[in-house]
């Protein structure tokens, strides 16, 4: 119980971190900050694959994208920074009120649920991992092919200088 | 169901939302592009902790973990489109600013 | 029939890629294959089946197709290939063509993803394919409004995916897996749980984005009208179409099944995007902006239809999704054909475009009356299905304000008639000429099925949509 709740409580502070930042660096690094702690709550939670691939995939690949996103193009000016500065002391305090009245409500809601309906475990447990990668989940796996194709014409169209694109 | 699995739940269950309000309150209030992609983010991350917890308390996380994985991989593509059309707004405007960019919010 | 359909496509972007072929050649394999798809509906032997045998063989998949799927394939296919038929002379370069050629046998394939679903995870894979790949066409021509409209529509529908996925794990956590059956046990026996009602609501509230339905629809006029002419008749013909209405019809219709309240919030918010649509739409200067309102309130048409919560009502919305496919394409298509011939989409600038472009003012003509809901024209059949079914399930203020409200629809496309095609002569457009024929053979053969579609309507009613929602 106890390292849920260390878990979750970090996670939550570094997103309010990540959102707060006014330079764009930091807040990516904050965001593979969260992934990492997802990463943990993966693993915690018995789920070692997935664990493994949000650990490389939004933890590394994202936060490589999200940087180089950030070197290739120009940052705020430093006017436009300073103004944001001057927001910043509104941002910190309207945050966690925010972030308390989502959380009461929500404590309020979770009163209402007093039991979750129990499933038959067996049955489930015989399917292995793969097994219910490969077979029940080949329908996800061909749209996941459809959308890799899709980022590969995204990156053609979108990343590809042509000379003629209208200014 | 034990008492105790069922307080764990509702934890994740208020903080998965909790993830999500500071992911669209990052997207309103913020004034640069990418911090708005990042805000995305930061609600996925909300709905990863929550699918895991709902595989993990009715016991059957290996059924979990396929739709976990299948929800990576198509963050990163969309991600990879939001790039480009931060790199491409970049270059058209000169800014990352949203006070530049009129037509984004409102 | 129902595997090779999205098998098909993904093995033509693979074949036209692995020898980077021509955009033209890219071209002809996507139109052929959107013409296969409208044959091979109607003929099952046409490949398809043993295609779809291999298939089976090699891949266990949980598909299946009913009839109200066929209707989306056979709608998809029609609006898919005069999209990218009417692209053909608004994209330039080969290498833009053959990018859009591929996205959108790729969007295609998610299309047909989304009907065969029978998982709700599923459905959200494929609709964030279908979002993907409008997204890259959108910004196809990069220019600045396209991307602004693009990113704005990106930023609200991820944030409708991710309550749809919020939606996801709270389904599996009662049902224990994301298939339709599964689900749908569930949710017959633990309805009253707070977890359910807070997934249903999520869910409906995320399709209700990607619809574009009222109080959601800030990124819908930006988008349609930004994007290259032929993604917009593509966005607005079936995109919108799948990933909003068709799915809260699946969802619904198959899955969690009716009650008071839920009918109530779609009658409501159908009711509010039919009007406030309406509305909208007659303040608008730009072509494009009054087709994208005019949009808005046909989809409240739709979700008014399915509010009904009767299988006739449903049968109504699924005639009507058809109509709006054929009609609304047939719209954008004839904006794209002024603004090739005539460069621009204002519409005060224009008058007397009738003289000039006889074949598409009078295609345009038909769409705005089949819209209006003029008889016999196939709109007036599926509206007046959705006023009788709002009358028989005791919705008669619902059923008065979907009157009064095509009253307000012929007020604002007889507006742009008037103003575009009708009038003096207005010195902007002296030199123009009818357009291409690539412009004018598709509306003709849009507004042949327009008129056929509602001369012949009983016998599309009797042997698609009927059979498709168990109506004998």
């Amino acid at each position: 119980m106890a390292i849920h709740i260390l878990l979750l409580s970090l996670i939550i502070i570094c997103a309010a971190f990540a959102v707060v930042r006014t330079r764009v660096i930091r807040a990516a690094i904050m965001l593979a900050a969260i992934s990492i702690f997802v990463t943990i709550v993966l693993f915690v939670l018995n789920m070692p694959l997935a664990a493994i691939f949000e650990l490389s995939v939004c933890a590394g690949l994202i936060t490589v994208i999200f940087i180089s996103v950030i070197s290739l193009t120009n940052p705020l000016t430093v006017e436009e920074r300073f103004e944001e500065r001057d927001n910043m002391f509104k941002k910190f305090l309207l945050l966690p009120v925010l972030i308390i009245i989502c959380a009461a409500s929500f404590y309020m809601l979770t009163k209402g649920i007093n039991f979750i309906p129990i499933l038959d475990v067996s049955e489930a447990a015989e399917i292995s991992d793969k097994a219910a990668m490969w077979h029940l989940k080949q329908i996800d796996l061909i749209g996941q092919i459809i959308i890799i194709l899709t980022g590969v014409f995204g990156v053609v169209v979108l990343f590809k200088d042509n000379k003629d694109d209208k200014k | 169901m034990s008492y105790e699995a069922l307080m764990l739940f509702k934890l994740y269950l208020i903080t998965a939302p909790v993830l999500f309000v500071i992911g669209i309150y990052a997207i309103i209030v913020t004034r640069n592009i990418i911090s708005m992609i990042i805000g995305l983010e930061i609600m996925t991350k909300g709905v990863t902790i929550l699918l895991a917890a709902a595989g993990f308390f009715n016991g059957r996380p290996h059924l979990m973990e396929p739709l976990i994985i299948t929800m990576i991989v198509i963050e990163v593509v969309i991600l990879m489109i939001a790039a480009g059309y931060i790199i491409n707004i970049a270059k058209k405007h000169n800014s990352l600013d949203v006070e530049n960019i009129k037509n984004i919010k409102g | 029939m129902t595997v090779s359909l999205i098998f098909i496509p993904i093995l033509l972007v693979i074949l036209l890629n692995i020898p980077r072929l021509s955009g033209k050649t890219a071209y002809y394999v996507a139109l052929a294959f959107f013409a296969y798809q409208l044959i091979a509906i109607f003929i099952p032997t046409f490949g398809s089946v043993q295609l779809a045998e291999v298939v089976n063989k090699l891949f266990r998949l949980n598909v299946y197709a009913d009839g109200i799927s066929k209707i989306m394939l056979i709608s998809a296919a029609i609006v898919a290939f005069t999209a990218l038929m009417t692209s053909k002379s608004f994209v330039k370069h080969d290498s833009r063509l053959f990018s859009l050629s591929n996205l959108m046998l790729l969007a295609v394939a998610g299309i047909n993803g989304i009907v065969f679903a029978r998982d709700i995870f599923t459905v959200y894979v494929f609709i964030e394919v279908i979002a993907a790949a409008s997204y890259i066409m959108i910004v196809l021509d990069k220019t600045e409004s396209s991307l602004e409209g693009g990113f704005k529509y990106f930023i609200i529908s991820s944030i409708a995916t991710v309550m749809m996925l919020f939606s996801v794990a709270l389904f599996f956590l009662v049902a224990g897996g994301t298939g339709f059956e599964e689900i749908s046990a569930a949710v017959h026996n633990f309805g009253g749980n707070t977890i359910i009602l807070l997934a249903i609501m999520l869910f409906v509230s995320g399709l209700l984005i990607k619809g574009g339905l009222i109080p959601f629809h800030a990124w819908l006029p930006g988008a349609y009208s930004s994007a290259p002419a032929g993604v917009s008749i593509f966005l607005g013909g079936i995109v919108t179409k799948t990933t909003g209405t068709f799915a809260l019809i699946r969802f619904f219709y198959s899955v969690v099944g009716f009650n008071d309240n839920i009918k109530m919030v779609l009658l409501i918010v159908g009711s509010v995007s039919v009007v406030a649509g309406a509305v909208a739409a007659i303040t608008q200067k730009d072509f494009k902006k009054v087709l994208a309102y005019s949009s808005i309130s046909q989809v409240g048409y739709i979700v008014m239809a399915i509010g009904a919560g009767t299988a006739f009502g449903i049968a109504a919305a699924v005639f009507h999704i058809f109509n709006h496919a054929i009609f609304k394409s047939l719209l954008f298509l004839n904006a794209a054909a002024v603004e090739k011939q005539t460069g621009r989409l204002d519409v005060d600038s224009f008058g007397g475009l009738g003289a000039k472009m006889p074949v598409t003012s009078a295609t345009t003509a038909i769409a705005f009356l089949s819209a209006a809901g003029f008889p016999p024209l196939s709109g007036f059949w599926s509206k007046l299905f959705i006023i009788i079914a709002l009358w028989s399930a005791n919705y008669k203020g619902f059923a008065l304000v979907a009157i009064l409200a095509g009253i307000l629809t012929m007020a604002y496309f007889l507006n742009l008639q008037k103003k575009v095609f009708f009038g003096e002569v207005s010195p902007n457009v002296e030199n123009v000429k009818e357009a291409p024929l690539s412009f004018t053979v598709p509306a003709v053969v849009l507004c042949a099925i327009t008129i056929l579609a509602g001369i012949g309507f009983y016998y599309i009613i009797k042997t698609l949509i009927f059979p498709a929602v168990g109506i004998i």
